[in-house]
């Protein structure tokens, strides 16, 4: 990619690659949303992707758990691995993929279950847990480890919709875990959230770094630069910078990139 | 002065009222533009028309309406009170004849008189019909000229004929809906009246709990008091409507439903949504003659060869069926609604999981879906045991307590149906037992609709 500036000089090299995407198209019927995108995701950083609105890093997130073959517009060209194979081939199998490559949404949106049964959903459908004491074991586990089993243990069994926002998200975070996913894509976490909630979501994914390999979609600037090692810059469907995130924001190497975060656009 | 005349002839000053004030507001508004004075005009001429047109026709015309009623009175006693009147023979039944009899010649109904009293008294009717008709004419059109004098004179360039009117419009309206509400208390109460004279004539306990049903024995004078047992039709209400019914439309309706919004691309559901809301609109009666002429035979058939006794060429199953089918639109449009209102949040949260579209159908979206499908359900059952046509045609009217489907069963409305037509009289127990129907099947429907409702809403509430 022409546009596209790597700062290869300060990548670590050691690090584990968990997704690769390359020469990523994205098309909604006619219109092209994504214009050629290579990027790796590893294990050890979170990966930031930045951008003004309509920039297509949702979309291109979607691409990475293929969440737009919901839509039936969509199409995807072009290479997208996790762990080397190829998540578009044909013997991929889509229910598999998705619990590998977790997703946390933009808005909280909980089942209107029990928040117990909302963490058991995954393990139920995925035939993870063997006998109740199994899936007690693991929706502690979960909910633990997205930080919300102090503040829930002693109501499980009430409705999931019944907490507030941030315990909402932090909710399906964990419900997100419970699959033992791989990857766990956020989707502007906590845009719908007040601060407090936010610090807490943004805590939270300093902890899960390391064990999963997280890709954070954000538009809040200082977010990004808070939460992620890396950082990407996305601008009209084509990704301007990836990069060591302190390098992004103190000295980017697009005009672009240095236009956005100073505030010039966006 | 005849009633379509004095109605012309009030129309008729309506217009004039109207155009002359108008062109008087006109003229009042030009000169006061002229004057310089433009914020003091507050309505098109057009509002002083109507505003003075309808103090020329309301007033009076409300009088007509009134008087239309008092006048009969105010002639009869007219009639009464002449020298003629003294031969009127003394019982009630002859003299309403003679007088009906006189009546229909006075007003040009009738050529002559059968009853040679009656020739009598069409001269004094007709005296009084006359001098009535021309009262109330007169009356109404000095009503009609006093209303619409008053308000002309009221014709200035800033009267606010025009929030007048607008009051009129709020008014009628208002009239509008409660002729609807007041329509419905009128129904209540004269089930709630012919109930309790029914009531008054066998006991409630025998009607809701007696297990025989023989209105017609009782009639005779044959019959003994268990004759007005509702039960079999309650059963028979139930079994068709509540069970037969539901177990055709609830699993087509709400599969139909998760077809058309999971599954179906936007064409299929541009087509076949429409299609299956086409058997809302099939007439009951085609659906009853369906049911009768060739469901109902080939289910006897169909029992009678694998060997079931008791078959029925109008069988619970028959009627059943068909009505399930009529029902499906209900509960699928139903179940769409609900199914659609889900957010497509919760569809993405289950996918994202890696739980596959029938999955997060079963574990998702039918158990958010569920209050809406259940109120669905809820008013469909409420519309099947108040359908009349299917059951009258297909479901037999043997009160039998039968769990065989391919016996003859019949319900409440088809009892209905049988018990008020041909010529009956209104204060036999037979008759009056209709209302008593009516009302239970009125309380029970409004109790489902009610139920089925608050369900839906409370339902709506939690997404939005």
């Amino acid at each position: 990619m022409t546009a596209m500036i790597q700062n290869q000089e300060s990548m670590t090299p050691a690090v584990e690659t968990k997704m690769t995407a390359r020469d990523v198209k994205v098309f909604y019927g006619e219109k092209q949303a994504i214009k050629g995108v290579s990027i790796d995701v590893d294990m050890d950083n979170v990966t930031a992707f930045i951008g003004p609105s309509g920039c297509g890093k949702s979309t291109f997130l979607r691409t990475l758990n293929r969440m737009n073959d919901t839509v039936a517009s969509a199409r995807v060209e072009g290479t997208i691995t996790l762990d080397g194979e190829d998540i578009y081939a044909p013997s991929m199998d889509v229910v598999q993929l998705r619990a590998r490559v977790g997703m946390v949404f933009q808005k909280p949106n909980p089942f209107p279950k029990s928040i117990y049964e909302n963490i058991a959903y995954g393990p139920r459908i995925h035939g993870l847990a063997h006998g109740k004491a199994d899936l007690d074991v693991i929706v502690e586990k979960s909910l633990r480890r997205a930080g919300l089993w102090d503040e829930v243990k002693d109501r499980l069994h009430d409705s999931g919709t019944a907490l507030s926002g941030g315990q909402q998200q932090r909710l399906c975070i964990g419900r997100a875990i419970a699959v033992e996913p791989e990857v766990i894509l956020m989707d502007e976490p906590c845009s719908a959230l007040d601060p407090i909630a936010t610090a807490k979501i943004e805590e939270l994914i300093h902890e899960l770094r390391g064990r999963y390999a997280i890709v954070i979609v954000t538009h809040n600037m200082q977010q990004a630069a808070r939460v992620s090692q890396r950082t990407a810059f996305f601008h009209l469907g084509e990704l301007v910078e990836y990069g060591v995130t302190s390098d992004i924001f103190t000295n980017p190497k697009a005009e672009r990139t240095k236009d956005y975060i100073t505030g010039r656009y966006g | 002065m005849t009633g379509p005349a004095i109605l012309l002839l009030l129309a008729g000053l309506g217009a004039i009222a109207w155009v002359s004030a108008r062109a008087r507001a006109m003229r009042l508004q030009t000169a006061a533009r002229a004057s310089g004075r433009r914020d003091a005009v507050h309505s098109l001429p057009g509002y002083h028309g109507w505003y003075v047109a309808l103090w020329t026709l309301v007033p009076a015309g409300i009088f007509l309406a009134v008087w239309a009623n008092v006048a009969p009175g105010l002639v009869m006693q007219d009639v009464l009170s002449s020298p003629a009147a003294q031969s009127l023979p003394a019982d009630d039944f002859s003299r309403s004849a003679v007088l009906g009899e006189a009546r229909a010649i006075a007003t040009g109904n009738q050529a002559g008189a059968f009853n040679p009293l009656s020739q009598g008294l069409v001269e004094p009717y007709k005296d009084a019909i006359g001098k009535y008709g021309i009262a109330g004419a007169a009356l109404a059109l000095v009503l009609a000229f006093a209303g619409g004098a008053y308000a002309f004179t009221r014709v200035r360039p800033d009267f606010r004929a025009r929030t007048r009117v607008e009051r009129l419009v709020m008014a009628t309206l208002l009239i509008a809906s409660l002729l609807a509400i007041i329509t419905t208390l009128g129904i209540v109460a004269s089930l709630l009246w012919e109930s309790f004279r029914f009531f008054s004539m066998v006991s409630p306990v025998d009607f809701l709990f007696g297990v025989k049903w023989s209105p017609q024995s009782a009639a005779l004078g044959y019959g003994n008091d268990d004759a007005f047992g509702a039960v079999p039709l309650f059963w028979g209400t139930i079994f068709i409507g509540a069970i037969i019914a539901m177990v055709v439309a609830i699993p087509l309706g709400l599969m139909s439903a998760i077809y058309l919004t999971q599954y179906a691309s936007p064409t299929v559901r541009k087509w076949m949504k429409p299609t299956l809301e086409m058997l809302a609109g099939v007439p009951t009666v085609v659906y009853g003659y369906f049911a009768a002429l060739t469901i109902a035979p080939a289910l006897r058939d169909f029992a009678v060869k694998i060997g079931i006794h008791g078959a029925s060429s109008e069988s619970a199953l028959a009627a059943g069926l068909v009505m399930g089918v009529m029902i499906i639109p209900f509960v699928s449009s139903m179940a769409d609604d609900s199914i659609a209102a889900v957010p497509q949040s919760m569809r993405d949260g289950s996918l994202a999981m890696g739980a596959t579209t029938s999955e997060t159908i079963r574990r998702v979206l039918i158990p958010a879906a569920l209050p809406g499908v259940v109120g669905g359900v809820l008013l469909a059952v409420s519309r099947a045991i108040g359908e009349t046509m299917i059951v009258v045609m297909a479901a037999g009217l043997a009160a039998n307590l039968t769990l065989n489907p391919f016996a003859s069963v019949t319900t409440v409305t088809t009892q209905i149906v049988q018990l008020l037509t041909g010529d009956q009289e209104f204060d036999s127990a037979k008759t009056l037992a209709a209302f008593a129907l009516g009302l239970v099947l009125f309380i029970v429907t409004l109790l489902l609709n009610i139920v089925a409702l608050r369900v839906v809403k409370k339902y709506r509430e939690a997404y939005e």
